[in-house]
């Protein structure tokens, strides 16, 4: 599982380091998942037993999954998808505007061969 | 993607995966499910009929807007969360409040609501931004 | 120090950042004449410290204040000798004047409310500074001193002159301020005091400490440039860009004096040691010297007072340094005269400027039979600036050269510098007061006449008050000055110096004084003919090496900018990627956290390998991807893989959130990525490819290692139990995951929904919104086209 978890983040890490902002959303969506597999596989692993009470009266010490790193995950995927969509509508227009979807030749920012900043006072 | 049989499906599809999700919503205190489940299956649903049918009869059908959906989920989760004042107990302490209903009781709390808020807003949410993204080509 | 006195004097301090805020208002209403009522708050504040005059002329001091950061030992709290108390009553004299001055001088400026009110505000600093006792707030209103003259230097802030006065003038101080800062600090360290009655009674614990040469510079760091000493003295001519009330204000008698203050003020612990006695009179008479003779050069009347204002400073630090207990009185009475005398003379300056229109001294002459008053009221002035009876000016000069006439080498060095800088200060105040006004009357200057009341009482009063406290000098003795050249001396001194002449060297050293005065005033235009050709020649000051400092900084910064923040993505990217690999790996090979090599599982379900199996397939595929479907196709491939296994361990909820997401990511993809022209395959050279791979491998490492190590720690379970235990009971829900969600942790999710709105209306607006650039990029996007048509 620790593997797997290694294997997406690699994944994840290397499409970001791209040019292509697609590529970049893309690393974004895989590096969600990678994080929740992280915080996942950190509260512990148990097999097939949700944390749903069963029954209604009070139970402890029974072996159920770790119910907080679930809670946490459940709103990170909510959350990481509306990233997701954002970056990939913020990336879409970008390429609308600028005609390029390679980061390298987004300079509107930051243009090439900036002149010095007025000198005077 | 509108092939006929899609278009023909799509609407029951739809309909019965709101019904689906609504269910979902509600039960999710004791079972799985929750708010964000059930407001993900019912944006897919939106999602759906917008792709197969279209997106207007899917605003149609809305009667709302999508982000006025969401606004309302979000102005409910803070009443929710606000009523607790009323009773001078903190922000988002959990108030419940037994109905009897034909003999059986129902509990309804600020927690559902907060619950419904949540559905909502995801719901509102998610379905613009589908739309938003669906509306372009075809119009 | 007394835990609670009273607080009249708090409220005093107090008072002109209140009147400071409701300046602007009063003159909205009253136009210049909310002047008189403004000056009402220097004149209370003034009568409220002339209070303390019987007090302290008997020797005592009066403290009080409040604890502020009691756990700092940080006090706001006042201390007043007769040194205080005499900067006290200057500022709040002068100050008074000024505010009425300024009423007249700026009528009618659209700004007159904004400029009442840096005013004041200085008023309060400059009061602050003199009066605090913690140096923190000494620390505070030195640097507030620093920004209020900023914002007045800079008042005329349409002008590229003023701007750049101001901000060398904030540049200067306040570096300067910096350094009294570490200073203060280290004065703190070694004594363990923080206020300045507690240091004073100190006695020789500085001198002594092995700290003290640090200490020492850092404090004359912080002197000399608030009081323009050479060769940090460029700034004070400059910022006679300022509107002149200010420059009377601010530059004759109080800010510059601050610097001069400090140094009185710490003389008893600092002084009396060889670097003081040598370094001080050798930056003063450097500065005296440097500074007159940059004056002659002048043609500028506000100009020429300002360089005398430098050389002035310079004879005050000077005298300081000397430390006899002559010169520290004649220090004392040169303060006084100084402040009384040059603040008048700004005025004048000031007045001829404004009715005249010009400042040029070669352009002005004739001016006395319009201008009576001014005139008295200049010549009186000077005669106190060259040192003549019957004004102040005179005691001040007599006691001057008593205390530095000495038979020695260094005591006559310095007698022969202040001689020659009081000669040529000498001529400047007669061309100051003298040519404007006599002589023939230039045509080109028009009908001139007298400025209003509000502008000639300043000056008028000043000069009074320099002739009557010469005429009455054993009072001026006994409540200035005997008390501020004790608190100077840091024992009990009297000052006797009056207008009877008494026959011996002084008087002599004073004649040859008029005499040089005399010779060089007849010769002023030579003089000055022969010091601009001298400075054409060095070509090069402070000034101009100001301007590259700060042109070199902004060059500076230019270039780090471009190095650290190249534009290219790629570049923040690798460099973000690497530190987070580092910053992991680096710690565990430090402290040698190494995990220990995991088991094997020995029985790793099928489901469970076959899962992870397709998650990987997914993930590689979204790697090589050679067309936008088969990347999208294989993204929701590694999604489903990592939905099935959260199913597999037990998270249901999760499971169908995932499964709900991926789906709905693969819709808005596609929809998306249709419409984008993407290929989403790698263009990159095989290097950079290889460069890559090794940092994403290297962070992946990275957290598999610490994930590694984390599992094999203990696990703490107490919240997860928390949680398990009162579900039920107090949450009413079974299904712990969103009891958690909606109830334990509700705040949370409030705020995660909010986001996800949030992220809603930014999409939304995102593709509705479209700015139209003009260029042709739109046509890029077959959509815009359709659109269009």
């Amino acid at each position: 599982m620790t593997l797997l978890v290694g294997i997406f983040f690699a994944v994840a890490i290397y499409l970001f380091l791209s040019q292509h902002i697609i590529r970049m959303v893309l690393g974004a969506a895989v590096l969600g998942n990678a994080v929740n597999l992280l915080i996942f596989t950190s509260g512990r692993l148990t097999l097939e037993i949700p944390p749903i009470l069963t029954g209604y009266e009070t139970t402890t010490g029974m072996l159920t999954a770790n119910p907080l790193p679930q809670a946490l995950i459940l709103t990170a995927i909510v959350i990481s998808f509306s990233f997701f969509a954002f970056l990939l509508v913020l990336s879409y227009r970008a390429y609308q505007e600028l005609g390029t979807d390679d980061t390298d030749e987004m300079r509107f920012a930051e243009p090439e061969n900036q002149d010095l900043p007025p000198l005077g006072y | 993607m509108r092939t006929l049989i899609f278009r023909t499906v799509a609407p029951y599809l739809a309909s019965l995966m709101i019904l689906f999700s609504i269910f979902v919503l509600l039960r999710g205190h004791n079972e799985p499910g929750g708010g964000f489940i059930g407001g993900l299956i019912a944006a897919s649903a939106f999602a759906i009929y917008g792709i197969a049918c279209g997106v207007s009869p899917v605003r149609r059908a809305l009667h709302f807007h999508p982000m006025a959906i969401s606004g309302t989920g979000l102005l409910a989760s803070t009443a929710a969360g606000m009523l607790s004042i009323f009773f001078k107990v903190p922000f988002m302490t959990g108030l419940w409040l037994d109905i009897p209903l034909f003999g059986d009781s129902i509990a309804v709390s600020t927690v559902m609501l907060f619950d419904i808020g949540v559905y909502l807003v995801v719901v509102g949410s998610i379905t613009s931004i589908a739309l938003a993204l669906e509306e372009r080509p075809n119009s | 120090m007394n835990s609670f006195m009273p607080s009249t004097t708090f409220a005093v301090l107090l008072l002109p950042f209140i009147a400071a805020l409701f300046a602007p208002a009063l003159t909205q209403l009253l136009k210049h004449n909310a002047a008189w009522i403004l000056a009402l708050v220097p004149a209370a504040i003034f009568w409220h410290f002339s209070g303390f005059l019987p007090v302290i002329s008997a020797g005592e001091v009066v403290t009080g204040g409040y604890q502020w950061v009691p756990a700092l030992k940080v006090n706001f709290s006042w201390y007043i000798d007769g040194l205080s108390l005499t900067f006290a009553l200057l500022i709040t004299g002068i100050g008074t004047l000024i505010v009425l001055y300024s009423g007249g001088y700026l009528k009618g400026h659209a700004q007159l409310g904004r400029f009442f009110s840096f005013i004041l505000m200085f008023m309060g600093s400059m009061l602050g500074l003199v009066m605090s006792d913690s140096f923190l707030m000494f620390f505070i209103f030195w640097e507030l001193t620093s920004i209020t003259s900023f914002l007045l230097i800079g008042f005329d802030n349409k002008r590229e002159a003023s701007r750049r006065a101001a901000l060398q003038a904030l540049v200067v101080t306040g570096g300067g301020g910096l350094f009294l800062l570490a200073g203060l600090l280290l004065i703190w360290n070694v004594t363990g005091y923080s206020e300045m009655s507690l240091l004073l009674r100190s006695g020789s614990l500085l001198a002594d400490s092995p700290y003290y040469i640090a200490i020492f510079v850092l404090v004359l760091g912080g002197a000399f440039t608030k009081s323009a000493q050479f060769p940090m003295h460029f700034w004070l001519p400059n910022a006679m860009e300022a509107p002149t009330p200010v420059s009377a204000y601010l530059h004759s008698a109080t800010m510059v004096k601050a610097g001069v203050y400090l140094l009185m003020r710490l003389n008893p612990v600092l002084g009396d040691t060889m670097a003081w006695h040598i370094v001080l009179p050798l930056f003063g008479g450097t500065t005296l010297i440097v500074g007159t003779l940059l004056a002659i050069r002048q043609t500028d009347l506000k100009l020429m007072l300002a360089y005398t204002t430098v050389s002035s400073l310079g004879l005050l630090v000077m005298l300081t340094g000397f430390g006899t207990e002559k010169a520290i009185e004649g220090a004392v009475l040169y303060l006084v005269a100084h402040c009384l005398f040059k603040g008048a003379l700004f005025m004048v300056a000031g007045i001829i400027d404004h009715e005249a229109g010009t400042r040029d001294v070669t352009k002005l002459g004739g001016l006395m039979t319009a201008m009576p008053i001014t005139f008295a009221a200049a010549l009186a002035s000077a005669i106190s600036m060259a040192g003549l009876p019957p004004f102040f000016g005179f005691l001040a000069k007599e006691e001057i050269y008593a205390g530095l006439w000495q038979v020695s080498f260094w005591g006559g060095l310095l007698t022969i510098v202040a001689i020659v800088g009081n000669a040529l200060m000498f001529v400047i105040g007669f061309v100051v007061a003298l040519k404007p006004f006599l002589g023939r009357r230039k045509l080109k200057l028009g009908n001139v006449h007298e400025g209003p009341v509000l502008l000639w009482l300043g000056p008028v009063l000043l000069a009074t008050a320099s002739l009557l406290t010469a005429i009455f000098s054993p009072m001026t003795h006994r409540l200035i000055t005997s008390p501020m050249a004790s608190a100077v001396e840091g024992e009990p001194v009297s000052a006797y110096i009056s207008l009877v002449p008494h026959i011996g060297m002084p008087l002599l050293l004073s004649l040859i004084t008029v005499a040089i005065g005399v010779f060089a005033y007849i010769n002023v235009a030579r003089l000055r003919a022969l010091m601009i050709y001298a400075l054409y020649k060095i070509g090069w000051g402070p000034d101009k090496g100001f301007d590259q400092f700060i042109r070199g900084t902004v060059r500076l910064s230019f270039r780090v900018t471009n190095v650290i923040q190249p534009g290219r993505m790629e570049f923040y990217m690798k460099v973000i990627f690497i530190l987070v690999a580092v910053s992991i790996l680096l710690p565990m090979a430090l402290f040698d956290e190494w995990p220990a090599m995991p088991q094997w599982p020995d029985t790793i379900s099928r489901y469970e390998a076959v899962i992870m199996a397709i998650a990987a397939v997914g993930l590689f595929s979204v790697l090589y991807a050679k067309d936008r479907l088969t990347a999208i196709v294989s993204l929701g491939i590694q999604g489903f893989a990592v939905a099935l296994l959260f199913m597999l361990f037990g998270a249901p909820d999760l499971s169908f959130t995932q499964f709900m997401v991926e789906t709905l990511s693969v819709v808005i993809l596609a929809l998306a990525m249709t419409r984008l022209r993407l290929t989403p395959t790698d263009h990159r050279a095989l290097k950079e490819k290889i460069i890559d791979t090794i940092i994403s491998l290297a962070c992946a490492t990275a957290f598999v290692l610490l994930l590694l190590k984390v599992t094999q720690l203990p696990f703490d379970t107490t919240l997860s139990d928390f949680f398990t235990r009162y579900s039920l009971s107090i949450a009413h829900g079974a299904n712990i995951v969103n009891v958690i969600l909606v109830d334990f942790r509700g705040t949370d999710t409030w705020g995660e929904i909010a986001v996800v709105m949030v992220a809603g209306l930014a999409i939304l607006s995102l593709i509705r919104i479209r700015t139209r650039p003009a260029n042709a990029i739109a046509a890029n996007d077959p959509a815009e086209e359709d659109e269009r048509l």
